[in-house]
């Protein structure tokens, strides 16, 4: 073939994989700023007036559809019951996952790697198996429509996924470089903070944002063991299917503020995720 | 008491009895050359002094005291390691300073003998690249700058010539004694080379079988090995040897290699029965000419090792032998004539048959 034509082939390419990618994103996004009737008419069209209604109407909890009642959502709340449940677990998972990936990764202890196991089996079990159980006790207890219990409770989701994926990196990590950093007169403690921990930070972040996005979409656990008050935003967004009027531009724009949070923290991490930063130091 | 006192030091990993009895005393201030195949445990025995693992059982003592319950950073012990264990994500300054740091030296001080340390061993130019942006010699200079600034009382160094190419091993060869010398510390240094041991070493201990078969100054090693294991592993290439009948009447030795006769002058005291006889490659003359006591041989295989021509030639009754010849004594060699070998009998070694300790 010839070079031209393979490079117009590749830009065809190209653009033919970004449309399918992004296409149902950039429809969504356009919605958002659509009315229902705009959104409904007979043949959909690029050109619209852009109105925030929607966003205006998400954030003050009310809004009103042309030929229907007026909508009370309740969606500022979601979302900020979906930044507390999210981050709480992050931050638990990192508190208790990267200290146990570590020692699993270097410490061989009687039934370690059975305790490893038992950990990711917690991830073989669908949610719906032990939600009516949890239900139970987490009632008995009082422990229903607590943000704490859910938090708990997402740690079934992301502390498996951390303990594994660092505990990886961890393992990755030249003993050598460890004891070096010890023989050089700096304690345990010291070693796993400033030699382990910096040189794991690329599997760290990733799997810390993998468990955001993990805590962010998890919908059945928050549906059963918490009310409206704790609820975040994928329970939330089933409060705008309502008997009288499905308001689709309300719910992309839901869709579009909902997305946010995540994609800040992504673009936030990235330089975190660039790996290679260990590579050449030890003889290979 | 020696500065540095480690006595019946065991080590095994599950069943591999790694390290079954090391006792060793090295004085302040000696060079100590831990010489071994690989194998044979010399890593895990600096990892046991340093305190990175711990032994089974056995003393080590450092300064009269008992050093055995302390972590890595109690004991004033600097390690370079092989693979150089480098931090990757701090640059050279920061990798070296690292001991510094840890006992909480100011910036200035810090600064000053990261400078010092960085001048001697020729790195301060690279001294604000990261680990990945050096050289192999660069990174081997910048472990030992990082293992030598605090000025330990020990430095211990695990073949830290290993991974870095021939040209560099040799300059850093003539180099790292003097560079040691400015620092005074006791040093405990492992390879895997003989040449590497003798230009080195204060005193050599020949690791092998878990336990340290001689403890001798480098020349002796070579000329009067302990056992014939000792006499295997420190030479290039490996003794010639023949399990065979000798004896020796007055001056005069008589061995039978198969229906070969060898016959020749050496003074040691008289022995009749079955021996291994050593003979080192570099102690037999081959040549065109016949001589006394010369041995016709045949020619089969000859290649270059570090200036020298080893000769694979067989005797007559199918026995093979290793020779090294000089270069330029191996251009008067026609292969394709009749060759002739003469043994240096005063130098050859005899070992005891059964256990294979030293004779003479």
């Amino acid at each position: 073939m010839k070079p031209y034509l393979w490079s117009l082939f590749k830009f065809l390419a190209y653009i033919a994989i970004i449309v399918f990618f992004l296409f149902p994103i950039l429809w969504i996004f356009s919605m958002s700023f659509q009315t229902n009737d705009t959104i409904l008419q007979k043949v959909p069209s690029i050109f619209f007036t852009p109105t925030f209604k929607n966003y205006i109407g998400l954030w003050e909890g009310e809004i009103s559809i042309e030929g229907f009642a007026t909508m009370y959502v309740f969606f500022k709340q979601n979302l900020i019951n979906s930044l507390i449940l999210s981050v709480f677990s992050v931050l638990v998972t990192l508190i208790l996952g990267v200290p146990a990936a570590y020692a699993f990764a270097r410490y061989k202890f009687k039934g370690g790697e059975d305790i490893a196991f038992t950990l990711l089996s917690f991830r073989f079990a669908p949610a719906l198996l032990i939600i009516i159980p949890l239900n139970l006790y987490f009632t008995k207890i009082g422990l229903y429509d607590s943000y704490f219990a859910l938090v708990w409770v997402y740690q079934l989701i992301t502390l498996p996924l951390l303990l594994w994926i660092v505990r990886g990196y961890f393992e990755d990590i030249s003993v050598d470089i460890e004891n070096a950093y010890r023989l050089d007169g700096h304690s345990w403690l010291k070693s796993f903070f400033y030699i382990s921990i910096p040189l794991a930070r690329p599997g760290i972040a990733a799997s810390a944002l993998l468990c955001f996005i993990y805590a962010w979409n998890n919908f059945v656990f928050a549906l059963i063991l918490g009310s409206s008050s704790i609820q975040p935003v994928t329970v939330g967004a089933l409060a705008f299917i309502t008997a009288s009027a499905i308001p689709y531009g309300l719910i992309a724009c839901g869709i579009v503020v909902s997305v946010l949070p995540t994609l800040i923290l992504a673009l936030f991490i990235q330089k975190y995720l660039v790996q290679g930063l260990s590579l050449g130091a030890v003889k290979g | 008491m020696s500065y540095l006192q480690i006595n019946n030091l065991k080590k095994s990993f599950k069943d591999d009895h790694v390290l079954k009895d090391v006792n060793i005393s090295i004085e302040k201030g000696e060079f100590f050359v831990v010489f071994g195949p690989s194998g044979s445990g010399k890593t895990v025995l600096l990892r046991l002094i340093s305190g990175i693992m711990f032994q089974d059982n056995g003393n080590i003592q450092m300064d009269g005291k008992n050093i055995n319950q302390l972590n890595p950073e109690e004991r004033d012990i600097s390690m370079a390691f092989q693979n150089f264990a480098l931090y990757p994500h701090m640059d050279a300054f920061e990798n070296i300073a690292s001991p510094l740091r840890a006992n909480k030296s100011d910036d200035e001080t810090i600064d000053k003998k990261v400078k010092e340390v960085s001048s001697l061993l020729k790195i301060e130019h690279v001294l604000t690249h990261m680990p990945k942006e050096l050289s192999n010699g660069q990174k081997q200079r910048t472990s030992l700058a990082r293992s030598l600034i605090s000025k330990p009382s020990v430095v211990l160094l695990d073949d830290p010539l290993r991974n870095v190419d021939a040209k560099i091993r040799f300059e850093m060869r003539l180099e790292l004694p003097k560079i040691l010398k400015e620092f005074n510390t006791t040093v405990i240094y492992i390879t895997q080379d003989y040449r590497e041991a003798m230009a080195l070493g204060d005193r050599i201990g020949v690791l092998y079988d878990g336990k340290f078969n001689d403890i001798e100054k480098p020349r002796q090693v070579y000329n009067n090995p302990k056992s014939l294991t000792s006499a295997k592993l420190f030479g290039d290439p490996t003794i010639n040897n023949f399990t065979t009948n000798v004896q020796i009447n007055n001056g005069s030795i008589n061995i039978n290699i198969g229906d070969e006769k060898f016959i020749g002058k050496n003074s040691n005291q008289n022995i009749n029965g079955k021996y291994i006889v050593g003979i080192r490659p570099e102690d037999v003359q081959l040549s065109n000419k016949k001589s006394d006591n010369s041995i016709k041989v045949e020619f089969r295989t000859k290649t270059p090792l570090n200036l020298k021509i080893v000769y694979l030639i067989k005797f007559l009754n199918g026995v093979e032998m290793l020779c090294s010849v000089s270069e330029n004594e191996s251009l008067s060699i026609d292969e394709n004539k009749e060759l002739f070998l003469n043994i240096d009998y005063s130098k050859i070694h005899l070992f005891d048959s059964n256990n294979e300790e030293t004779i003479f």
